[in-house]
C-alpha cells in the first residue's frame, strides 16, 4: 500500500477512540514515595516555625501597600475633585492678595 | 484505637499538626494516581502532590463535613493538576519524526489491520501519552476526566469549578482538539 493510500484508509476517529481506550487500559500507579506522610509534616512544621523577622517584613510590606494606595486615592480626589480645586485656587489667591496687599496699597497712594 | 477522619480533621484544625499525617499517609495514593495523569516526570508528580497537601492543610478551615473529606481533596487534586498544566504548556506540534520505532509500527498496524493494533500495547500506551501531552491544558483535563476516568460531565463540572454548558463546549472542543493533532500527525507520516 502506497502512502497516501495508507493516508486515505486511516480513519482519525477510530484511532482516536483505539487510543482512548489504550489510556484507559493503562491507568498510572497510585504508588507513594517513602516517607511522603513525614515530609510533608515537617514542611508544615517549618512554615509554621518561620522567623520573627520574615513575619515583620510581610507587615511592612502589607503596610507599604496600603499607604500607597491612600496616597494615590487622596491623589485623585484632590485631582478630579472640582470643589476641593476651586478652594485651592481661593486660598492660592487670598495668600497672594494677602502678601502683596503693602504693595498693592503704595500703588494706590501714588 | 484508630482515629476517625472527622476526629483528625478537627484536631488539626484545633492547631495539633501530627494529626494530619494519618490524612497524608490514607490519601496520598489517590492524590499521587491523579497526579500521574498530568505529569510525566515522577519529581513533577511529587511536586504536585506536596502542593496539594499544603493547600489542603492550608483551606483545611473551608472543608464542610457533610461532603466526604476524599471529594473535597480530589477537587484540590484535580485543580492543582490543572494550574500546573497551565504553568507547564509544551510545543503542540507532534511530529511524526518525534514518534519512537514501537510507537511507528502500531500506527503501521492500525493503517493496515485496524483490529491487530491492541489498547494494551505498551506503544499505544506511549502514543497515546504523547499526543495528551500536546492538547492545551483544558483540553487535556477534560479528556482525561470525561474520555479516560469516564466521569460525568456533572462530577467534571464539580471537581473543576466549570459550569455544564463549559465542561460540554470544551469537551467538544477537546476531542477536536485530538483528532487535529492526530490528523497531523498521521499526514506528516504518509504525505
Amino acid at each position: 500500500m502506497t502512502p497516501s493510500k495508507k493516508w486515505g484508509c486511516m480513519n482519525i476517529a477510530e484511532l482516536q477512540k483505539k487510543l482512548l481506550a489504550a489510556a484507559r487500559a493503562n491507568p498510572p500507579g497510585d504508588r507513594v514515595p517513602y516517607a511522603f506522610e513525614k515530609r510533608v509534616t515537617a514542611l508544615l512544621a517549618a512554615r509554621a516555625a518561620t522567623d520573627p523577622l520574615t513575619l515583620w517584613v510581610r507587615g511592612l510590606w502589607r503596610a507599604a501597600v496600603s499607604c500607597v494606595a491612600i496616597a494615590l486615592l487622596l491623589g485623585a480626589w484632590a485631582l478630579f475633585n472640582p470643589t476641593a480645586s476651586t478652594n485651592a485656587d481661593d486660598l492660592s489667591q487670598n495668600f497672594e492678595n494677602t502678601l502683596l496687599a503693602s504693595v498693592d496699597q503704595t500703588d494706590q497712594a501714588q | 484505637m484508630e482515629q476517625t477522619e472527622a476526629d483528625l480533621i478537627a484536631a488539626v484544625l484545633r492547631g495539633n499538626a501530627a494529626s494530619f499525617e494519618p490524612l497524608v499517609q490514607r490519601y496520598s495514593p489517590r492524590v499521587f494516581a491523579t497526579a500521574r495523569r498530568y505529569a510525566r516526570r515522577e519529581s513533577e508528580v511529587e511536586d504536585i502532590a506536596q502542593e496539594v497537601w499544603l493547600k489542603a492543610f492550608e483551606k483545611l478551615k473551608s472543608f464542610r463535613s457533610e461532603a466526604p473529606f476524599e471529594h473535597w481533596l480530589m477537587r484540590l487534586t484535580v485543580r492543582t493538576c490543572y494550574d500546573f498544566l497551565r504553568g507547564h504548556q509544551r510545543n503542540r506540534e507532534l511530529s511524526f519524526s518525534d514518534l519512537t520505532e514501537p510507537e511507528n509500527d502500531w500506527l503501521e498496524r492500525f493503517v493496515v489491520q485496524p483490529e491487530t493494533a491492541s489498547e494494551n500495547a505498551e506503544a499505544a500506551k506511549l502514543l497515546v501519552g504523547r499526543i495528551l501531552e500536546r492538547l492545551s491544558p483544558p483540553a487535556r483535563l477534560v479528556i482525561t476526566l470525561l474520555e479516560i476516568e469516564d466521569r460525568s460531565v456533572k462530577e467534571i463540572a464539580q471537581l473543576t469549578g466549570w459550569s455544564v454548558p463549559l465542561v460540554k463546549v470544551r469537551a467538544f472542543r477537546a476531542r477536536a482538539e485530538m483528532r487535529k493533532i492526530l490528523a497531523n500527525m498521521a499526514m506528516d507520516k504518509y504525505l
